[in-house]
């Protein structure tokens, strides 16, 4: 064989390699699993456990002020509407999440940035960082409230604290962890240390940045469940201390199932944010 | 072709690292002496950790010598230098952009509008013959084509050399054979000067005017190989010339790799 001919070979081979691999949605699925059973055995899984919850307790003569039935929930959620202002409770927690999670991304997000511009500063400040990291954030509710008084401003305060720290830390690695000889290509391209932080750090963070925000999203619910918990009169968490005092369990169930869509919901949206975001990524890796 | 004119010299060269105990310098390169005359192709061997490394990062002005000077078109290297285009093992392009926005990055510190800029790098992307991949992303390219994506982002700069450090030793044999030729027609097509850097003895019989070979560490270049073969713009031709062997088999006596136990 000729070297050209070897050359041809070579080329037709190369040609015939895929571009780019599509990865199967549900490669991850057992052999001979469709997608579809896969959907309808989760939703059996979960009707079958609200039937349970149903009939279950009372069949076991468990009384329904320790455990309430579905039923029950469904019947203390209408009245809840009716009576507590159930609305204006859901829209107050779901705003203090919302603007704590955003307030405490930028604020951490912003300080991972300006430690991993400085080693000096980083250096300094991090056993500090690790002892408030450590720290029991939603610990500094009471705190806050004798503070500021029994309004928004310490739920909103413990939310971004709690957020704050993840995406800190989050971002503050992986500047520290950037491709040294990324950086170095932009320096022999004489590029500025702020085109560099611009063009090569800020997008290599966005990976770990979106990881820290899934992770502040579900979060920033607990530290405005734990805000309305110690004090104030709206929010779900209020009604969860309201519904206890009154021996309500109905009541303080229904508020857990609702926390917990706030923080789907949080988290749904950082989801679709993220896969924007990181579109370039494709999806096996991610 | 044959111009005297040197592009890059360098002269009486060391280079000493404070080692991690701090006390005993470890040097990487002493006293090494090399040029390279426009348009042509030097390929630069030894053994790993001789140092071939060391001399691209003085070259580009990463780093500094301990000793000695480097002279790019005459002009002392003070530091970081935009006529030096430089590539790795790895094609260090950036996953979050499109390839020709890979290509305008080395652009993007100079002034030139958005449109001298995306006009220079589709101009690069032809010459690679990476046009219609223009939008894609990294990862949707094969190994050797972002490779290719990362010659053109070098040429983008028009640089006055350009240092490849063993940029095909990451790929698969039959894609380093396609990606050879597809660098030597290109860097042969423009003329442009080049020093390689590879551990890969018939990569540079194959595609260089000049073999140096360097020793162990510290670095010297021991002995400089002319490679009097034709074809420099297709190494597949030379991979047939029974002398491109010959050269080999010179190499591998001159570093003593033979009467080396694993």
């Amino acid at each position: 064989m000729s070297a050209s001919d070897l050359g041809a070979a070579v080329e037709r081979a190369g040609a015939l390699k895929p571009v780019a691999a599509v990865p199967a949605a549900d490669h991850l699925a057992p052999a001979g699993v469709s997608r579809t059973s896969i959907l309808l055995g989760s939703l059996g899984f979960g009707i079958v456990f609200l039937l349970a919850w149903e009939f279950l307790p009372p069949a076991l003569g468990v009384p329904s002020y320790i455990i309430p039935t579905v039923t029950d929930l469904a019947r203390e959620f209408a009245r809840m509407v009716q009576r507590e202002n159930l609305a204006v409770h859901v829209l107050s927690t779901v705003t203090i999440a919302a603007a704590g999670f955003a307030i405490g991304s930028l604020l951490g997000a912003a300080m991972g940035y300006v430690l991993g511009m400085s080693v000096f500063i980083e250096k300094v400040l991090s056993p500090y960082i690790l002892g408030l990291q450590i720290a029991p954030k939603v610990a500094f509710a009471p705190l806050f409230i004798m503070w500021l008084g029994y309004n928004s401003w310490p739920k909103l305060i413990v939310t971004i604290l709690v957020v704050f720290f993840p995406i800190m830390v989050n971002v503050l690695q992986s500047m520290k962890t950037v491709d040294r000889d990324l950086i170095n290509l932009a320096r022999a391209y004489s590029m500025s240390r702020w085109q560099i932080f611009w063009k090569i750090e800020v997008p290599a963070s966005m990976p770990a940045l979106m990881a820290g925000l899934r992770i502040g999203a579900t979060l920033a619910v607990i530290g405005v469940t734990v805000g309305e918990l110690v004090g104030g009169n709206t929010g779900l968490g209020y009604l969860i201390t309201f519904g206890e005092g009154q021996a309500n369990t109905a009541m303080v169930f229904d508020a857990i199932v609702l926390l917990t869509l706030v923080g789907i919901a949080l988290y749904a949206a950082v989801a679709m944010i993220e896969a924007r975001v990181l579109h370039y990524i494709p999806r096996a890796l991610r | 072709m044959l111009s005297t004119a040197s592009v890059l010299d360098v002269i009486g060269v060391t280079k000493r690292f404070t080692a991690p105990d701090g006390v005993s310098p470890l040097t990487a390169i002493e006293h090494v002496s090399l040029n390279v005359r426009a348009g042509e192709f030097v390929a630069v061997v030894g053994p790993s950790g001789c140092g071939k490394s060391t001399i691209l990062n003085l070259v580009a002005g990463l780093d500094r010598p301990s000793e000695g000077r480097i002279l790019l078109n005459q002009v002392p290297v003070e530091g970081p230098n935009p006529t030096v285009g430089f590539m790795l093992q790895k094609d260090l392009l950036l996953p979050w952009r499109t390839i020709v926005r890979n290509v305008e990055f080395g652009l993007e510190a100079r002034s030139l509008s958005r449109a001298e800029r995306r006009e220079r790098a589709l101009r690069e992307l032809r010459r690679c013959r990476l046009h219609d991949f223009a939008a894609s992303y990294p990862y949707q390219l094969s190994g050797g084509m972002r490779q290719r994506a990362a010659l053109a982002r070098t040429l983008a700069i028009e640089p006055a050399i350009v240092l490849l450090d063993e940029p095909f030793s990451a790929l698969d044999a039959q894609t380093k054979l396609i990606l050879q030729r597809s660098f030597a027609q290109t860097i042969a097509s423009s003329s442009i000067t080049t020093l390689l850097i590879t551990h890969d003895l018939m990569e540079a019989v194959i595609m260089s005017d000049r073999i140096l070979v360097m020793s162990e560490r510290p670095g010297r270049i021991i002995e400089e190989i002319p490679v009097d073969l034709p074809d420099r713009d297709d190494p597949m031709a030379r991979i047939a010339a029974p002398r491109a062997r010959g050269y080999v088999d010179h190499l591998l006596a001159s570093l003593h790799l033979q009467e080396k136990a694993a």
